[in-house]
């Protein structure tokens, strides 16, 4: 048994310490935006930040997470409306979807190093996460742009 | 030649069907849909309320005025729901901000549902807009009695019907009056006048799509986001080949000491969806994956175990070179005899592999029964097929059957198949009580319905002056259509000798103009009993215009002339090619139109380029005869000393005719045109001994955002009717590399992908 820090709550979970991050937070917690997509670290669609930096919720154990702090898509803003979150809208990013949550939690973790990120520095950050649909264009649109309001200050009205 | 089964089902429902608006329930607004039997007796709101309307396509405006449009296509990404309703709004006059879409569960009454081919928005755009324009009218109608004014001095805007004095009433407080009743005949329906591109407000637009905000927090649903109280865990432990194994016996003396571990279920599939299911039982997914490695399965590996992709692609070979071998599936001229006489003579045969799908989403499914419905929460392109598959599982009615609609974490034809419902099913039945069954990544990319090995031969012979006069090719793949087992889609061959599989060739018949055209289709029977195919993302031409638009260059650089004028004068729009409403006005001339853009924004043929480095063309008609969707493409590479080809930039031109939504359109032809670089440069999977070698996405590679190369995508409205978009600029991008690649170096690869040992070894050769 373990307490998870997730989103700013506390969680009891009553499941093994190996138990990848990943099956905790989408079927045990049953907050699905965190998605599944190879099990191996090798497609980014899990991805989630633990203590401020982004990790493959599948290559990272319920102990491990509990030893810091779990931010899923759904914590990345109270609102849903982080730079990236509404650059995705105004770029109309995703297609099918299932990869974006992954996507924009990887680009959060970026932007927080990098506030103004170089084509080859988001390319470099972004090179795990895939997107079947092939939504890459659009994804480094949407990384410049909300750079730029993040840099600018500019706030949702 | 190719008329699809949604045509045909479109067409016949729409012939005998009445359209039908008004008010189906107290309370419930305005419904607006095709009713299941002609009404006799009554007005529409009587036949609705009788529960008389069997809609494809339908929308309801409540008494607040939101207009809400029922998708019955799947949401895998194509924004289809935006578009089709925007077809709805532009004729009903609707203001988007009124405009909703859900996703009804699937019916019988529903028609057909299947969601792929590029179909979608060219099938039902001109029904969709008709409905649209009849509710329109019937509003006209009651706002103009409401108002007590002339109909004919009246018109709708925004939502509103407006009389020429000013005055004008919502479509709200007429739906709330209760009093529009309308009833359309099929004729009238087909007389209606709607409006030219010149006049459109929504069409046209890029409205933002629907489905995109829920897709950046969190909140989409999909089949894997499902839960249902008590449900447990399955995990298919699969066995060392594809397809034609069974379970002799399961020891899971071991799996008993996985906490959270239930029990197994070993079950031979009734459908043939696979052979045979071995499933670990938990109470979460960790421990039923633990539980299925911790089984101990003596298996039964059947009559597959043996094979492997060379030994398909050896057959290929074989049954290709038997003459007798094969069905007709274009046959134009004496393309034997013009063959014999030919001037010159060109030979070459062209190989795809075998591809993944691997939407990033894993195939997954919940199931369950309860009061003698099985409820199916597994996203789906085809619940017209899959629901009786369930069915036939779990020894239950097809109309027992509810597949609900949820998003898709990708389609690209992988959701064609129900090969996730079936066991989820199975297990659901067999351990009496919900079942959440998720394939890992190893089993989603080993037990795929694959993108089919291709072989294909072609021929083709010049006169003296260098001109085309007869092409043949011969297409040997797996049959994915027939493997599904409806009739309907198959055809008949040219000479009513057999069925064939049009989806294996599709493409082969295409827009050039030659004298003796001869198309063959045979059936790889060992392809099609070891790597159970499926559709895959742009079908058929992505091989068939693979080998045409290859050996169209090669045939052309034989003859000595330019590529580009050499095709070009085959696009001459006469005879067979001259095109015909409403999908290929203006025949091959689109082709030759899109080439001509491609070459001009690309600078083929003109830009100068360092040694190693050039351009290469590829223009294609995808996906169907009857519905083409006229795209050309540059490919600009380098190549490097040990094969490695470098893409620098794609130029796409696309002729879509209509664009509904032109940011929509964009953004699959954008994703299309990777996908297909991703086809060309770094996808295949390969079979041995019964099994796919690859397993997840270490070793099977879809394109990355630093494969990416530069776009310049040529989106034309020629103000024809809509064509497909999903799928068609796939098609031109690997012949286009190819071709590429040889103008670069002199080095002609003709088996995808074109990895650096095959353009390394041409360029020796």
């Amino acid at each position: 048994m373990r307490i998870l820090t997730i989103n700013g709550f506390r969680r009891v979970v009553d499941m093994p310490d190996d138990t990848p991050l990943l099956w905790v937070v989408r079927e045990h917690l049953q907050m699905t935006g965190t998605k599944f997509g190879c099990g191996a670290g090798l497609c980014g669609a899990c991805t989630v930040h633990l203590s401020g930096e982004a990790v493959r919720s599948c290559q990272t154990s319920l102990a491990d997470a509990a030893e810091g702090e779990v931010t899923t898509i759904e914590g990345l803003d109270p609102r849903g409306q982080h730079p990236l979150q509404r650059a995705w809208i105004a770029e109309q990013v995703p297609q099918c979807g299932w990869c974006q949550s992954g996507q924009i939690m990887q680009a959060a973790s970026l932007l927080q190093r990098n506030p103004n990120p170089s084509d080859a520095q988001i390319v470099e950050a972004m090179d795990g996460n895939l997107c079947r649909c092939m939504t890459y264009v659009r994804i480094k649109k949407a990384i410049k742009r909300a750079a730029k309001d993040m840099r600018s200050g500019t706030k949702e009205i | 030649m190719t008329e699809t089964l949604a045509r045909k089902a479109t067409a016949r429902r729409v012939n005998r069907r009445q359209f039908l608006v008004g008010s189906m329930a107290t309370g419930a607004g305005l419904t607006c849909g095709f009713s299941l039997l002609p009404t006799l007796i009554g007005g529409a709101g009587e036949a609705l309320a009788a529960g008389n309307f069997s809609p494809t396509v339908w929308y309801t405006i409540d008494r607040g005025g939101i207009i809400t449009v029922h998708i019955t296509k799947s949401e895998m990404g194509q924004h289809v729901g935006t578009a089709l309703a925007q077809a709805v709004a532009e004729e009903l006059e609707a203001d988007w901000k009124d405009i909703r879409i859900d996703y009804p569960d699937p019916a019988e009454r529903w028609g057909l549902m299947v969601t792929g081919g590029s179909w979608s928005v060219n099938n039902n755009f001109d029904t969709l807009s008709r409905c649209g324009a009849a509710g329109r009218m019937a509003l006209i109608e009651g706002g103009a009695k409401a108002m007590g004014v002339p109909e004919g001095e009246c018109r709708a805007a925004s939502s509103r019907v407006v009389h020429k004095s000013g005055k004008s009433i919502s479509y709200a407080d007429l739906v709330s009056s209760g009093k529009v009743d309308k009833t359309y005949s099929p004729d009238d329906l087909k007389k209606i006048q709607l409006k030219k591109a010149g006049d459109y407000k929504i069409v046209g637009k890029p409205v933002p799509a629907l489905d995109i905000p829920a897709k950046t927090n969190g909140t989409a649903r999909y089949g894997m986001d499902m839960f249902v109280p008590g449900m447990a865990y399955a995990k298919i432990a699969r066995p060392s080949v594809r397809y034609g194994a069974k379970a002799t016996n399961v020891d899971d003396s071991e799996a008993k000491n996985i906490p959270g571990y239930q029990q197994f279920v070993s079950v031979a599939d009734p459908t043939g969806t696979a052979t045979h299911y071995v499933m670990a039982i938990a109470d979460s997914y960790p421990a039923a994956m633990a539980a299925a490695n911790a089984l101990k399965i003596e298996w039964d590996l059947g009559p597959n175990a043996g094979v492997s992709s060379d030994g398909i692609l050896e057959h290929a070979k074989q049954l290709t070179a038997d003459p007798a071998k094969g069905l007709s599936f274009w046959d134009i001229g004496d393309a034997g005899k013009a063959l014999a006489g030919a001037a010159t003579k060109l030979e070459a045969e062209y190989v795809t592999p075998l591809a993944i799908h691997a939407p990033l989403e894993p195939m997954n499914c919940v199931a369950f029964e309860r009061d003698g419905t099985w409820h199916i929460y597994s996203g789906s392109q085809f619940q017209t097929r899959s629901g009786p598959l369930v069915a036939a599982a779990v020894g239950a009615k097809p109309e027992q059957v509810l597949i609900h609609q949820v998003y898709l974490g990708g389609g690209f034809g992988r959701r064609l198949e129900a090969d996730a419902m079936v066991p989820a099913a199975l297990a659901a039945k067999a351990v009496g009580k919900p079942v959440k069954l998720i394939y890992s990544r190893e089993e989603d990319v080993q037990n795929d319905f694959f993108r089919t090995l291709t072989y294909q031969k072609m021929q083709g012979g010049l006169d003296a002056g260098g001109k085309l006069v007869v092409l043949t090719q011969d297409v040997c793949a797996a049959w994915a259509t027939k493997r599904w087992g409806i009739e309907a889609f198959l055809s008949d061959s040219t000479d009513k000798k057999g069925k064939l599989d049009s989806f294996s060739v599709n493409g082969a018949d295409s827009w050039y103009t030659i004298p003796n055209h001869h198309v063959r289709a045979i059936e790889n029977d060992l392809a099609q009993a070891a790597t159970p195919s499926g559709q895959f993302r742009s079908v058929a031409p992505a091989w068939t215009f693979w080998a045409v638009e290859s050996f169209v260059d090669e045939l052309a650089h034989k003859a000595n002339k330019d590529p580009v004028a050499f095709r070009l004068a085959m696009l001459d729009a006469t005879g067979r090619n001259a095109g015909t409403a409403p999908n290929s006005v203006g025949g091959a001339k689109r082709i030759a139109e899109v080439i001509k853009v491609a070459v001009d924004k690309s600078g083929y043929g003109k830009k100068q380029l360092p040694k190693g480095r050039a351009m290469g063309l590829a223009a294609v008609s995808s996906q169907e005869r009857n519905t083409p969707t006229w795209t050309a493409g540059v490919a600009e590479v380098s190549v490097a000393k040990d094969g490695t080809v470098k893409l620098h930039k794609m130029t796409i031109a696309i002729d879509v005719g209509t664009m509904v939504n032109p940011d929509g359109v964009r953004a699959q032809v954008e994703g299309a045109t990777l996908w297909g670089v991703s086809l060309a440069l770094y996808e295949q999977a390969s079979m041995k001994k019964g099994n796919i070698e690859q397993t997840n996405f270490d070793t099977y590679t879809p394109l990355r955002m630093s494969q990416v190369p530069e776009l310049d995508i040529h989106v034309i409205s020629t103000g024809n009717y809509p064509a497909g978009v999903g799928e068609p600029a796939v098609t031109v991008v690997a012949p286009a590399i190819a071709n590429a690649v040889y103008n670069a170096v002199g080095a002609r690869v003709r088996t995808l992908p074109l990895t650096p040992d095959k353009v390394a070894a041409a360029m020796k050769a």
